[in-house]
C-alpha cells in the first residue's frame, strides 16, 4: 500500500484545519457563541446540519487515498513492489466490491438481467438474442424468483447491523449530552436516519446495483456517492480561495480610502463586468490546454483530473470574489466610521492593530453567511459548468457529468432514469439542507437580513 | 443628468481596457499562439510547418505588442495586440477561427436570444412578485411557512432538473409542444413557450423568496406603522406603501441584467436548439473557438456597464430621494 | 369636569410569560392634554401602541379595555377598527422623517387619509389638505403638497405628521414621543402647535413623553409610569409642586437648575488654545467630480481651556461642535488655524508625534452602543489606549489599573470580563469614562455624553464627571446641545451656529444676559423650573 496525497486532499484537510481553528478562536467570543446556539436551538437547524455534516465525513473519507499493491506476478525481486495505476479512497473499502462490480452496460435498479439484449448461445448450442444476466447482482441466488424475498431479508439484516451501529455512534453522544437544552434528539434522529439508509444502500448495494448501472456498466449508486466528494469539495475550496482576496481587498478598500480605495473598486468592477460563465470557461478551457500539453507531470490518471479540479476551484475563486469584496468594503467603510474606532485612533492605536481588533471580528458575520451561501450555489454551478464542459474533468465522477450522461438516456425508449434520479438525490439532500441551514445562519447573524447574494 | 451619464461613460473607458488587457493576457500570454495551435489541431505529433500555417491562417504570426520589421505606426498595429485586443473598441470583432464573421454572426443571432430571455425575464419577474406578494399578505400563517419551505425546496433542484424534466414531461410524454428547435417567423412561439415556462418556474424559488424579504423588511418601516394607524387596509398599505419602497432594491437587482438579455442563456438554447448567442458560445466554447470567447467577453462588458448606468437611472425614477450628480 | 373621551381599564400586556404592561388605567377628557411620563422601557409606548391596537405580533394584550366615546375598541373586528384608525383616533410618532412614506409625496400622504374616511371629491380633497398645511403652519401649502418628505425640514415633516393625524377630524390623538428629534428651537414650535390645535378642536391628546420640560409646558394632567405601572396621576400643577411619589421626585429634580452658576477663574494660563480653526468638506461636481466648494463645517473658531476648567461648546444638530472636537483631537484635518497644547503645536503632527499628546487628550462618545467594539471585554477595552500607547505597564499593572478604573466609576470589578452589551446605557458611559482616565488625560473631549441617556442617569453621568474633575484636575470641552445642562457644569459656554461661535464668555454671563438673538432664541425655548 502506499498512500497517495492528491492536491485536492491537502486542501481539503488544510481547510479543514483552517475552519477549526477559526472555530477555536470563536469558542470564546461570547455574542458569535450565543448566535451559534441560537442556530442550533432549532431542530431543523440541527438536522440540516447533521445532514451536512454526513456529506462533509464521506467526502473526507473519500479524500484519504491511497494506492494497492499488486499481487506479485511470477519472476517479481521480491523487495519490489508493484502499485495498481489507480488510487483507492478509504470510502472505497468501506463500501466493498461495488467500486469493481462493472456490468457490460445498462441495467435497471434491483434488476438481474441486463438492459439490452445480446446474442448468447443457449445451452443446447443454438444462438437465442435475449437479456444477459447480470455478472454482480444477486449472484447469491439460487433462484432468481426468490428476488423479492431476498430483498425483504437482506434489508432486515442491513437494519440489525444498521441498529447496532447506530446504538455504537449514538449512545455516547446521548450519555455525554442528555442535558444539554439543546434539541439533541433531533440530531440522533437524523443521525439514525442517516446511518440507517447508508447501512442498507451499502449492505443491499453490495448484492444488487440498486440503483442500475449505467452505460459503461459502473453501478449508478456507487457513482452517486463517489460525487459527494466532488459536490463538497468544489463548494467549500473554491470559497476558501475566494476568502483572502475578497476579505484582504474589501478591508483595505474601506479602511485605508483614498487611491486604494479606487484601485480596489476598479479592480472588481472591472472583474464583474466580465459575463462570468465566459470568463471561468475561457480560463478552464485554457487550463486544460495547459494539462494536455505537459502530460508528464501526473502519473495516475486521478491526478490530472485533480490537477484540472483543483484547478477549477481556483478559477470559481479567483473570479468570484468581486461580490463579498463589495460587501466587506461596504461593511468596512461603516464599521471605521462607528465611534469605537474612533476612540482607538484617538488612542493612537495602530492601523494593524485596529484592523485586527476591531474590524475583522465584526466582519466575520458576513464571512460565515457567504461562506454557507456560496456552497450550495458552488454545488449547483458545478451541475451547469460540467453541462457547458468547463467543469470537472469528464473521467472524474461527479453530479454534474452524471446529469449530463442522463440527458441522452431519458429520451431512449423506455427512458434510464436512474442516473439522473442518483444524481437528483443526492445532490438536492445536500443543497436543501445547505440552503436550510444558510437561512437559520444568516438568520441568526445578519443584524438586518439581506438578501447580499441576489445583488448583482 | 446628462453630465452624469458622460461622466459614467468616461468612467467606462478604463473598465473595458481592463477586460481588454485581462483577456489579451489569458488567451495570449497564458498559451501562446503555438500553444493555441497545437490544442486546436489536436494531434500530439504535429509538425511546426503546420502550425506556422495555422497561425498565419487566423492571423496569430505576429508578434504580441511590437512588431520591430515594421516602421512607424504598423510597428504597433501589425501586432497579435493590436489586431485582436485593440480592433474590438472599434467593434471589429473579426473572424471567428471556422473563417465565419463575428459581427454578422452576433447581428443574426442576437434577436433568437432575446425573443427568448425577454420573455423569460418579464413574466418570471412578473410572476416572482405576485408570489411573493400573496405570500406577504399571509405572514405568520402556516401558508407562508409552507411557501418558504416549498421556494428553499425550489431553489435547491439544478436549474438542469428542471429543463430535463420539463422537456421529459411536456414535450415528450405529453406531447404539448416539440421538443426543441426554432423557427425565424411568428411560429417561433411554439418552440419558445417550453423555455420560457422552464425559465419562469426554475426562478420562482429564489426569486419569490428574495422578495419575499424585501418586502417583509418593509413592512417593518416606521412609515408602513404610520400607514396603519392612519386606517389603510392591509390590501392598501401592501400595495401603495410596501410595493413602491420595495420597488427600490428589486431595481437595482433586476435592471443591471437588462442588457445583458442579449447575451442569452447558454444552457437553455443549447437544450432547446435556439439559434441565439447563448448556443453560440456554448458552441465556441466547445470548439475551442477563442476569436468568438474573446469577441463575446468584450460584447458582455459593454452590456453589463450599460446595465449599470441603466441601474441608477432607474434609482431616480423610482427613488425621489436620489438624484444623480 | 368635560366626559373622559379615551378610557384605558387594567390594560395588562405580557411577551410570552413575561408581563410587560400591569393594569394600567387612565381617562383623557376633550380639550385635555394627558402627559404619560417615563423613562425607555417603561412601557408608555406599549400602552399606546395597545389603545390603537397596533402592537407589534409577539406581544399580547392579556386582559382589560379601551374604549373612545363609549365604543370598545378591543371587541372590534380588524376591518372595523381600521374604520376607527385615523378616524377616531389618531397618533404622531417620534421621527418623522421614517414614519413618513418617503417615496410618495406627502400630499398624498395626507389625501390617502382623507379619502380613506371621508366621502370627498378630489377637489375637495385638495381644498382640504391645503387647508390642514395651513392650520399647521407650513408655508405655501399649494406647493408643499408635491414635495418629498425628504425635501422638507425636521420640523415641517412633523407638522405633516400632524396634518395627517387631524385630516379626519379624530376625538383622540396620541403623540408619542413627538419632539424627542428635533432641535430645542423647533421641539418648542411644535409644541405650541399640539397645545393650539388640543384647545382649538376640544382634543383628547395621550401625549407620551420621557421629557420634564415638555410635561411641564404642555400637559395638563400628568400619570408617571414606571415598570408597567402607573404609580402616580395628578393634575400639573399638584404634581410639581407635591410629587407623592420618590421616583417622581427624581424626575423633577432632573429639570435643569438654572440659578446655580460655576464660576470660572480666569487667572489661569490655558492648557489648550486653538484659534482660528477651519474644517472643510471638499463637494465635487460635474463631469470630472472636481471640487466645487467646501461645506464649512466649522468656520473659524477660537477657544481656550484652562487646567481643570469645563467649556460647553453648545449647538443645534449640523451646527459644527462635533466636527470641531474631532479636529482637535486631530481625527480630521485643519483647513487652516492652529492648534496649541500646554504650549506646543499639535495640529500639524506626524503620527508617531502626536502620540505623547493622545495621552493628554481623551475623548468620549455620544452613543454608548457603538463606541465599544462588541466583541471585546470591558477589561480589553480599558486596556487598549494603555497598551497602545506605550504607559510601560506589566500585564498585572495594567489589571490592577483597570480595576482602580471600575472602582472609581462605581462598576462591579467583574465587570472586566463582561462584555458591553451586558450593560446598560449609563453603565457603559462609565466604561467610556474609565476607558478615557486609564491614560491619564489632562483633557477629556465629552461629545453628547448624556443625551443618549434617560434623565435619571443622566444626572449620575453627570455628577461622576464633576466629581472626577474636582479630583484629578482634569479640563473638559463638553459638547451638547442641550443648554439645561451647562449651568451645573461648565465654567464657561461658546455658543455654536454654522461651524462659527457667535457668543462666549462665563456661563452666568451668557445665560442670563445672551447678547446674540440665535443665543436668546436657543434660550428661550429651554423648559425650565422657575
Amino acid at each position: 500500500m502506499k498512500i497517495v496525497v492528491l492536491w485536492s486532499d491537502a486542501l481539503i484537510f488544510l481547510l479543514v484545519a483552517v475552519i477549526a481553528t477559526f472555530f477555536w478562536n470563536m469558542r470564546k467570543d461570547k455574542i458569535l457563541t450565543e448566535r451559534w446556539r441560537q442556530v442550533f436551538s432549532s431542530r431543523l437547524g440541527m438536522v440540516a446540519f447533521v445532514v451536512i455534516a454526513s456529506y462533509i465525513l464521506i467526502a473526507l473519507l473519500d479524500s484519504l487515498h491511497f494506492r494497492k499493491a499488486l499481487e506479485p506476478v511470477e519472476g517479481q525481486p521480491a523487495d519490489q513492489v508493484f502499485y495498481e495505476n489507480r488510487a483507492t479512497s478509504v470510502l472505497d473499502v468501506l463500501m466493498g466490491d461495488m467500486a469493481d462490480e462493472n456490468e457490460r452496460t445498462y441495467s435497471a435498479p434491483f434488476s438481474l438481467k441486463s438492459f439490452e439484449k445480446v446474442n448468447m448461445k443457449a445451452d443446447d448450442g443454438s444462438s437465442i438474442r435475449d437479456f444477459p444476466p447480470l455478472v454482480h447482482a444477486g449472484k447469491h441466488l439460487d433462484d432468481p424468483a426468490d428476488k423479492p424475498a431476498d430483498i425483504v431479508k437482506q434489508t432486515f439484516i442491513a437494519l440489525i447491523i444498521a441498529i447496532v451501529v447506530c446504538a455504537f455512534w449514538i449512545g455516547p453522544q446521548w450519555y455525554f449530552l442528555r442535558n444539554s437544552e439543546l434539541p439533541w434528539k433531533s440530531a440522533w434522529i437524523a443521525q439514525a436516519v442517516i446511518i440507517l439508509v447508508f447501512v442498507w444502500l451499502i449492505y443491499v448495494g453490495n448484492l444488487y446495483h440498486v440503483l442500475g448501472t449505467d452505460k459503461a456498466g459502473n453501478d449508478v449508486l456507487y457513482k452517486s456517492i463517489k460525487g459527494i466528494r466532488t459536490g463538497v469539495l468544489l463548494g467549500t475550496l473554491a470559497t476558501l480561495v475566494m476568502l483572502p482576496i475578497a476579505v484582504t481587498l474589501g478591508v483595505c478598500a474601506g479602511y485605508f480610502k483614498g487611491w486604494v480605495d479606487d484601485i480596489v473598486q476598479y479592480l472588481y468592477t472591472t472583474l464583474s463586468s466580465i459575463p462570468g460563465i465566459l470568463l471561468i470557461a475561457a480560463s478552464v478551457l485554457l487550463f486544460q490546454v495547459y494539462i494536455d500539453l505537459n502530460p508528464d507531470f501526473f502519473t495516475i490518471g486521478l491526478q490530472k483530473a485533480d490537477a484540472r479540479f483543483v484547478g477549477l476551484c481556483f478559477i470559481l475563486g479567483v473570479t468570484s470574489w468581486a461580490t463579498l469584496c463589495r460587501l466587506v468594503r461596504a461593511e468596512t467603510l461603516k464599521i471605521s466610521q462607528l465611534e469605537y474606532v474612533q476612540a482607538a485612533h484617538a488612542f493612537g492605536v495602530s492601523n494593524y492593530r485596529i484592523i485586527k481588533r476591531h474590524i475583522l471580528p465584526n466582519l466575520t458575520h458576513i464571512i460565515l453567511i457567504t461562506f454557507v451561501l456560496d456552497f450550495s450555489a458552488l454545488v449547483l454551478a458545478e451541475a451547469v459548468l460540467s453541462y457547458i464542459g468547463v467543469g470537472v474533468d469528464p473521467a472524474m465522477t461527479s453530479w454534474g457529468n452524471m446529469i449530463n450522461e442522463a440527458r441522452e438516456e431519458l429520451s431512449q425508449e423506455p427512458a434510464i432514469w436512474w442516473t439522473l434520479a442518483g444524481a437528483f438525490f443526492f445532490m438536492f439532500t445536500l443543497v436543501l439542507a445547505a440552503n436550510l441551514f444558510s437561512d437559520l445562519v444568516r438568520d441568526a447573524f445578519d443584524p438586518k437580513t439581506v438578501d447580499g447574494g441576489a445583488k448583482a | 443628468m446628462f453630465a452624469y451619464i458622460v461622466r459614467r461613460l468616461i468612467y467606462a473607458i478604463p473598465i473595458l481596457i481592463g477586460v481588454n488587457l485581462l483577456t489579451f493576457v489569458l488567451f495570449f500570454v497564458v498559451n501562446s499562439p503555438e500553444d493555441m495551435a497545437r490544442s486546436q489541431l489536436g494531434e500530439k505529433y504535429v509538425t511546426a510547418e503546420a502550425i506556422e500555417n495555422w497561425k498565419k491562417e487566423n492571423g496569430y504570426d505576429k508578434p504580441l505588442f511590437f512588431n520591430e520589421s515594421n516602421k512607424g505606426l504598423s510597428s504597433v498595429t501589425e501586432t497579435i495586440f493590436y489586431t485582436k485586443s485593440v480592433r474590438l473598441f472599434m467593434l471589429d470583432f473579426g473572424q471567428s477561427e471556422s473563417g465565419r464573421d463575428i459581427t454578422a454572426d452576433v447581428a443574426q443571432r442576437m434577436w433568437p436570444s432575446l425573443a427568448l430571455a425577454l420573455p423569460t425575464f418579464a413574466i418570471g419577474i412578473w410572476t416572482n412578485i405576485c408570489v411573493a406578494l400573496l405570500v406577504v399578505m399571509f405572514r405568520g400563517t402556516a401558508l407562508d411557512r409552507g411557501a418558504v419551505v416549498l421556494f428553499v425546496g425550489l431553489m435547491s433542484i439544478s436549474y438542469l432538473f428542471y429543463i430535463i424534466g420539463g422537456q421529459y414531461l411536456i414535450a415528450k410524454m405529453w406531447r404539448l409542444v416539440p421538443i426543441s428547435g426554432f423557427d425565424a417567423s411568428i411560429h417561433a412561439w411554439k418552440f419558445l413557450i417550453l423555455p420560457i415556462v422552464i425559465g419562469v418556474i426554475s426562478g420562482i424559488g429564489a426569486g419569490a423568496r428574495w422578495y419575499r424579504t424585501l418586502f417583509l423588511e418593509v413592512s417593518h418601516q416606521d412609515y408602513i406603522r404610520t400607514a396603519r394607524s392612519k386606517g389603510l387596509s392591509e390590501i392598501t398599505i401592501l400595495f401603495k406603501h410596501v410595493l413602491p419602497n420595495a420597488l427600490i432594491p428589486i431595481l437595482t437587482g433586476v435592471v443591471v441584467v437588462i442588457p445583458l438579455l442579449f447575451m442569452g442563456s447558454l444552457v437553455m438554447e443549447s437544450f432547446f436548439g435556439i439559434p441565439g448567442l447563448g448556443s453560440y458560445m456554448l458552441d465556441s466554447i466547445e470548439r475551442q473557438d477563442f476569436a468568438v470567447v474573446r469577441s463575446m467577453v468584450f460584447i458582455g462588458s459593454i452590456l453589463y456597464i450599460i446595465g449599470l448606468i441603466l441601474t441608477d437611472i432607474s434609482y431616480t425614477w423610482a427613488d425621489p430621494r436620489v438624484r444623480l450628480n | 369636569m368635560s366626559e373622559s373621551v379615551l378610557i384605558i381599564r387594567d390594560l395588562c400586556i405580557s411577551v410570552g410569560s413575561k408581563q410587560l404592561i400591569n393594569s394600567v388605567s387612565l381617562d383623557v377628557h376633550s380639550g385635555e392634554i394627558y402627559a404619560l411620563v417615563g423613562e425607555s422601557g417603561s412601557g408608555k409606548s406599549l400602552t399606546a401602541m395597545a389603545a390603537i391596537r397596533l402592537l407589534p405580533d409577539a406581544l399580547k394584550v392579556t386582559s382589560g379595555r379601551v374604549s373612545v366615546k363609549g365604543q370598545e375598541l378591543f371587541g372590534l373586528k380588524e376591518k372595523q377598527m381600521q374604520e376607527v384608525r385615523g378616524r377616531r383616533i389618531a397618533m404622531i410618532f417620534q421621527d418623522a422623517l421614517t414614519s413618513l412614506n418617503p417615496v410618495q409625496t406627502v400630499g398624498d400622504q395626507l389625501s390617502e387619509t382623507l379619502r380613506r374616511h371621508l366621502n370627498l371629491n378630489s377637489e375637495e380633497i385638495r381644498q382640504r389638505t391645503i387647508n390642514l398645511f395651513k392650520e399647521v403652519g407650513l408655508p405655501d401649502p399649494e406647493r408643499r403638497l408635491s414635495f418629498y418628505p425628504h425635501q422638507m425640514s425636521g420640523g415641517q415633516q412633523q407638522r405633516v405628521m400632524i396634518a395627517m393625524a387631524l385630516a379626519c377630524q379624530p376625538e383622540v390623538l396620541i403623540a408619542d414621543e413627538p419632539t424627542t428629534a428635533l432641535d430645542v428651537t423647533i421641539q418648542k414650535q411644535i409644541l405650541e402647535l399640539v397645545v393650539k390645535l388640543a384647545r382649538e378642536r376640544k382634543l383628547a391628546v395621550l401625549l407620551i413623553t420621557h421629557d420634564m420640560g415638555v410635561v411641564k409646558n404642555t400637559a395638563d394632567r400628568v400619570g408617571v409610569m414606571y415598570q408597567g405601572e402607573i404609580i402616580e396621576e395628578n393634575p400639573i400643577n399638584d404634581f410639581f409642586e407635591n410629587p407623592r411619589e420618590q421616583y417622581s421626585k427624581h424626575l423633577i429634580n432632573s429639570l435643569p437648575d438654572m440659578r446655580h452658576y460655576r464660576k470660572s477663574d480666569e487667572s489661569q494660563t490655558p492648557l489648550l488654545q486653538v484659534s482660528d480653526i477651519k474644517i472643510h468638506f471638499a463637494i465635487r461636481k460635474g463631469i470630472l467630480q472636481r471640487v466645487k466648494g467646501y461645506t464649512k463645517a466649522v468656520d473659524g473658531i477660537s477657544l481656550n481651556i484652562a487646567p481643570g476648567e469645563t467649556v460647553a461648546l453648545v449647538g443645534e444638530s449640523g451646527s459644527g461642535k462635533s466636527t470641531c472636537g474631532r479636529g482637535i483631537l486631530n481625527l480630521d484635518k485643519l483647513a487652516s488655524g492652529e492648534i496649541r497644547f500646554d504650549g506646543q503645536r499639535i495640529d500639524d503632527l506626524s503620527r508617531s508625534k502626536m502620540m505623547p499628546y493622545r495621552k493628554q487628550i481623551q475623548v468620549i462618545f455620544q452613543n454608548p452602543y457603538s463606541s465599544m467594539n462588541p466583541r471585546m471585554t470591558v477589561g480589553e477595552i480599558i486596556e487598549e489606549g494603555m497598551i497602545s500607547l506605550g504607559l510601560k505597564l506589566n500585564a498585572e499593572q495594567r489589571s490592577a489599573k483597570v480595576d482602580e478604573l471600575l472602582q472609581r466609576v462605581r462598576l462591579d470589578l467583574d465587570s472586566k470580563r463582561r462584555y458591553p452589551h451586558e450593560f446598560s446605557g449609563g453603565q457603559r458611559q462609565r466604561i467610556a469614562i474609565a476607558r478615557a482616565l486609564a491614560v491619564n488625560p489632562k483633557l477629556i473631549i465629552c461629545d453628547e455624553p448624556t443625551s443618549a441617556l434617560d434623565v435619571s442617569i443622566r444626572a449620575e453621568v453627570l455628577n461622576l464627571l464633576l466629581e472626577l474633575q474636582r479630583d484629578f484636575g482634569v479640563s473638559y470641552l463638553f459638547i451638547t446641545h442641550d443648554l439645561s445642562i451647562v449651568p451645573h457644569l461648565a465654567h464657561r459656554i461658546g455658543v455654536m451656529q454654522n461651524g462659527k461661535i457667535v457668543e462666549q464668555g462665563d456661563t452666568e454671563q451668557v445665560l442670563t444676559a445672551p447678547q446674540h438673538p440665535y443665543t436668546q432664541s436657543l434660550l428661550a425655548s429651554v423648559p425650565r423650573i422657575d
